[in-house]
């Protein structure tokens, strides 16, 4: 956990409204585990004020500009440009300054990847999915659920192949893969190997359907969160989600950037386990 | 004169507030720091003036629902709604951490009812590790209909003499902006035995979000902070110095050594950092720094020259 004052190494499109952006990140291949995120600072100025948060895609080596220096740590971050920050980020190019903070948060809890793995991501939620399938020791047992509203959603799909890990594509309309929702490619390929445990990360609707499916098929899940964040140390408070059990007069509160963003799905409150007014994971975001 | 005999002059940042040192007129703001541990990877707890801990009530306190935060023109809003571990695991399982800095602890707290106030005020008191106390009273008295105690000169005025019999501890009374003439608030605190004052609290304030006209904020209404701010905090610090004559201890929108120093000329006699952590967590090391350079610069000598200078 560092606070980087750092570059960025390149940023592309890679799909209409899709970047990806490689930064200058020294020690993070050492650090950085899969699931965690970076707090990005767009730019060193008061505007905009907070950091943006982002997950780390991958982390990586490249060469060194002169044969005398060691090689250049890298991260890559995908991100959807979708508000004031994200829009100053499309803009950014080689040289500029950035401030990275991380990695941070709980990742993945790996000691879960032995056996067969279904990993499910929903547009910009299969960005933490790549470094997990990374770790995965034999990626013949891991499938990657990829759902997107269109075919510009569908991003890395080739990254993952290249892993060795199977994919499945699905788009709302159907203009890339399979037409439908990405839970139900989940429903059906949980029939053919009951025993998987399930990495999800996605929008909520997403999220709350494979959690159901999950729960009512016994199978293990993690899910990867997204909250407003202010500090993401743990310090503000504002990136809460309820934990299991939370009531009124009992809360449990679990910071989202400190306990999270990754979750075993067991440890949350879930809409329909407790009342709506009580539940952190039920908002419309 | 060169620049090298500049630089070797010895310079005094420490300053007394209510017979608390401080090393240098920097520390957080409540709230913003969490318990001091969570940014402690990133900065040096020993280099601050004070560490101030999140307000701090009898009983563990849920807090809101979220959306708490959001981020507006140069500030932010929020409404955490006071969420806190209580004072048991507080004095277990976050003031052991503090106590191996040599950094003046500062415990911001509250209470539901004027009783509250002071029981959490007896119990601090007995805490050798806690070296002040700061009164947040920018909350709502539960028994009398969620009135801010803040906002009502006689509810601060009691709460506050509540507090003072139950302490000997240094008193430091937070006020909240939102009032007509904080002079009178100021005033009634002073007379209550307030060590001293510290301002300003958050602003409130509101934030729609167009498409769904819904609040951004799950509580509607939340508190702002960030710079934005700093000029309405600037004006009441000033207003505040001529008002009382304990010391004043300034909040808002600080985030650079200049800003600071804004507050130190009109009369503070330190400052706190909040929102400004967010978004660097060295931020108050680099104050610091900054702070020690522009006296270099100047040619001052005793951070203390600064203070209460402004002239007309
Ligand atoms: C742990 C975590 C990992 C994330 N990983 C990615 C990723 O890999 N790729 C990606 O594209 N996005 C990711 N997001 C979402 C990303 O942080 C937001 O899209 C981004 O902050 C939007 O910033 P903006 O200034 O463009 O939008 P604005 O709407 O202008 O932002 C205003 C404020 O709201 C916050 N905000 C807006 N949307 C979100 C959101 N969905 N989640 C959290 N905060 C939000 C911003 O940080 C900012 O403080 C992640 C969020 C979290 C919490
Ligand atoms: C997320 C957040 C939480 C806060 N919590 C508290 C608190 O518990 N007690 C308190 O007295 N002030 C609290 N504050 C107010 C700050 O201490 C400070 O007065 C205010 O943010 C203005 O300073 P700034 O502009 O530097 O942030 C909080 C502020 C923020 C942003
Ligand atoms: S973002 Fe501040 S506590 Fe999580």
């Amino acid at each position: 956990m560092k606070n980087h004052k750092t570059i960025v190494l390149s940023n592309q499109e890679i799909s209409p409204g899709y970047f990806r952006m490689r930064i200058l990140a020294p020690e993070y291949n050492r650090l950085a585990k899969p699931g965690q995120f970076v707090m990005f600072r767009v730019q060193r100025s008061l505007l905009p004020l907070l950091r943006r948060p982002f997950g780390i895609f991958r982390a990586g080596f490249m060469p060194a500009d002169c044969d005398t220096m060691p090689p250049k740590e890298f991260i890559e971050i995908i991100y959807k440009v979708v508000g004031s920050g994200t829009e100053i980020m499309q803009g950014l190019h080689y040289g500029d300054p950035i401030e990275l903070l991380g990695p941070l948060g709980a990742g993945f809890d790996l000691s879960l990847t032995g056996g067969d793995s279904i990993m499910v991501g929903g547009g910009i939620g299969l960005v933490p999915l790549y470094m997990l399938a990374e770790s995965i020791a034999d990626p013949s047992r891991a499938e990657v659920l990829i759902g997107g509203r269109t075919r510009d959603d569908v991003i890395t799909v080739t990254e993952f192949e290249r892993l060795g890990v199977k994919t499945f594509v699905s788009t709302e309309d159907g203009s890339l893969g399979d037409e439908g929702l990405v839970t139900r490619v989940l429903e059906s390929r949980l029939e053919k190997k009951p025993g998987a445990r399930v990495f999800a990360c996605g929008p909520m609707p997403m999220i709350r359907a494979v959690e159901k499916i999950c729960r009512s098929r016994g199978v293990q899940l993690q899910v990867s969160l997204e909250e407003l964040m202010a500090c993401g140390v743990g310090a503000c408070l504002g990136c809460v989600v309820k934990g299991e059990g939370h009531t009124n007069d009992n809360p449990s509160y679990l910071c989202t950037c400190k306990v999270g963003p990754v979750f075993h799905a067991g440890d949350l409150a879930w809409e329909d386990t407790v009342s709506a007014d009580d539940c952190e994971c039920g908002a419309d975001r | 004169m060169n620049r090298r005999e500049k630089v070797d002059k010895p310079l005094n940042l420490q300053v007394e507030i209510a017979g608390i040192t401080f090393k240098n007129p920097i520390m957080p703001a409540s709230g913003t720091f969490g318990y001091g541990e969570e940014y402690a990877p990133y900065l040096d707890l020993n280099s601050l003036g004070a560490i101030v801990t999140k307000g701090l009530s009898l009983r563990p306190k849920a807090g809101n629902n979220t959306p708490r935060v959001c981020e507006t023109i140069g500030g932010m809003l929020n409404a955490i709604g006071l969420q806190n571990v209580g004072l048991e695991q507080f004095i277990y399982q976050k003031l052991p951490f503090l106590e191996q800095f040599d950094t003046p602890v500062i415990v911001n707290f509250f209470g539901n009812t004027q009783d509250e106030y002071g029981e959490v005020a007896a119990r601090l008191d007995e805490l050798p590790a806690v070296a002040g106390l700061e009164m947040n009273i920018s909350c709502p008295n539960v028994k009398h209909g969620g009135i801010v105690f803040g906002t009502d000169p006689r509810a601060a005025f009691d709460a506050v003499s509540a507090v003072r019999k139950k302490t000997s501890k240094p008193l430091i009374v937070k006020l909240t902006p939102n009032v007509t003439d904080i002079q009178v608030t100021a005033r009634a605190v002073e007379e209550a035995g307030a060590d001293a004052v510290s301002l300003i609290n958050t602003l409130t304030g509101m934030a729609v979000d167009v498409k769904t006209r819904r609040p951004r904020l799950a509580n509607t209404i939340g508190g702002l902070s960030g710079p934005a701010i700093r000029p309405i905090a600037v004006r009441l610090v000033h207003q505040v110095v001529q008002a009382v004559k304990i010391p004043v201890i300034g909040i808002g929108g600080i985030s650079r050594a200049m800003d600071a120093l804004e507050f130190l000329i009109v009369g503070a006699k330190a400052v706190q950092v909040g929102t400004a952590n967010f978004v660097d967590p060295n931020a108050m090391a680099t104050i610091i720094d900054e702070l020690e350079t522009f006296c270099r610069e100047e040619g001052i000598e005793d951070i203390n020259d600064v203070i209460g200078t402004l002239k007309a």
